[in-house]
């Protein structure tokens, strides 16, 4: 599966900005980092801005955030605003009505579907662990420790109780 | 997976921070399940896919709660400073499974629910957490799980906890 040029874009641009959440990013500082022209990826951004992905700060400083959930924003909801994945690519030629036509598409039918739901079950912070596990060659980072309320004196480490066996 | 809670489907692109449900209220226990619980478990079960399967979920506890439990593991998760109010937060259950398909001894999970209110919390991670610790502690290095392909919640989970696509294919067909 191959994914347009913007989509990539506009995924390498969302990982940067939640890698950085601290400040923004300029167009041209997210281009320098993935080598690509401010040009294109100033289109990108605003076609991003416009959904709601990402917010502009203007003036001194200025630059993108990142605007969205990080934990609920999939690799299919970004890729998806400059590609049409949501539905099965229209064949509608005359051999797509024979038998034969109508077989091979239900096959890339199956594709089609396997892609999709793999893109729309990654998301843009499932993504920063995979990128975090590449660069460091470490274990799956573990989640933060669920907290205890903040009157409890429970120590974070010991919020969870694994596996104790019933009295 | 023959069991997924039904789930409200989430449309939350660009609606919450991330910041969002980070924090949790409640420290987690996780242990096997007691005949007590099944009641509860019943009872999440209904209200999460709206389908009353007593008798189910009765006989799951006979086969994975009391049966061959060296390799069956049906585990729940509480509050144990709070069981009045909150007696069970979420289940999971899986199995070691060895030579079907033509896989080596691999652990299957194969149920999990969260109580919706306490979802984005961090006990369905802590379930998965006992359960591989569990598959790991009988002698397997390999856990598995199967999700529909419009599940988005599961997939989205599952895959926050570093599952990708296995070797299989899942196949089927229509029985005339």
């Amino acid at each position: 599966m191959k994914l347009q040029i913007s989509s990539r874009l506009a995924i390498f641009a969302v990982l940067e900005l939640t890698a950085r959440e601290d400040r923004q990013l300029s167009v041209a500082e997210i281009g320098e980092k993935f080598g690509v022209s401010s040009h294109h990826l100033a289109k990108v951004m605003h076609v991003m801005g416009r959904a709601g992905l990402v917010r502009s700060i203007r003036g001194a400083g200025g630059g993108y955030q990142f605007a969205g959930n990080a934990r609920r924003t999939t690799l299919l909801d970004v890729a998806q605003l400059f590609e049409d994945l949501s539905s099965v690519e229209q064949r509608t030629g005359a051999i797509d009505a024979t038998p034969e036509g109508q077989t091979l598409n239900g096959v890339l039918n199956e594709i089609d579907d396997i892609a999709r739901a793999t893109l729309g079950s990654i998301t843009i912070a499932t993504m920063r662990k995979l990128i975090d596990r590449r660069e460091t060659g470490r274990a799956w980072p573990r989640k933060p420790s669920p907290r205890t309320s903040g009157t409890s004196r429970t120590p974070k480490s010991r919020a969870i109780t694994l596996f104790r066996e019933p009295n | 997976m023959d069991y997924w809670a039904t789930q409200t489907a989430v449309n939350t692109l660009a609606k919450h921070t991330n910041a969002e449900a980070t924090e949790i209220n409640a420290a987690v226990q996780v242990r096997r399940v007691q005949a007590a619980d099944i009641p509860y478990v019943i009872t999440l079960d209904t209200r999460v896919t709206r389908l009353a399967k007593a008798e189910y979920w009765n006989d799951v506890f006979r086969r994975y709660g009391e049966q061959r439990r060296h390799e069956r593991f049906f585990l729940v998760a509480e509050n144990p400073e709070d069981r009045a109010d909150s007696r069970l937060l979420g289940f999971i259950i899986g199995e070691i499974r060895a030579w079907e398909f033509g896989s080596a001894p691999c652990g299957w999970v194969f149920a999990l629910s969260v109580e919706p209110k306490m979802r984005l919390h961090g006990i369905g991670s802590a379930l998965l957490e006992a359960i591989s610790g569990e598959f790991k502690k009988a002698g397997v290095g390999k856990m598995r799980t199967m999700v529909a392909r419009d599940g988005r919640l599961p997939l989205l989970f599952f895959r926050s906890e570093g599952m990708i696509a296995g070797p299989y294919i899942q196949l089927e067909k229509d029985l005339d």
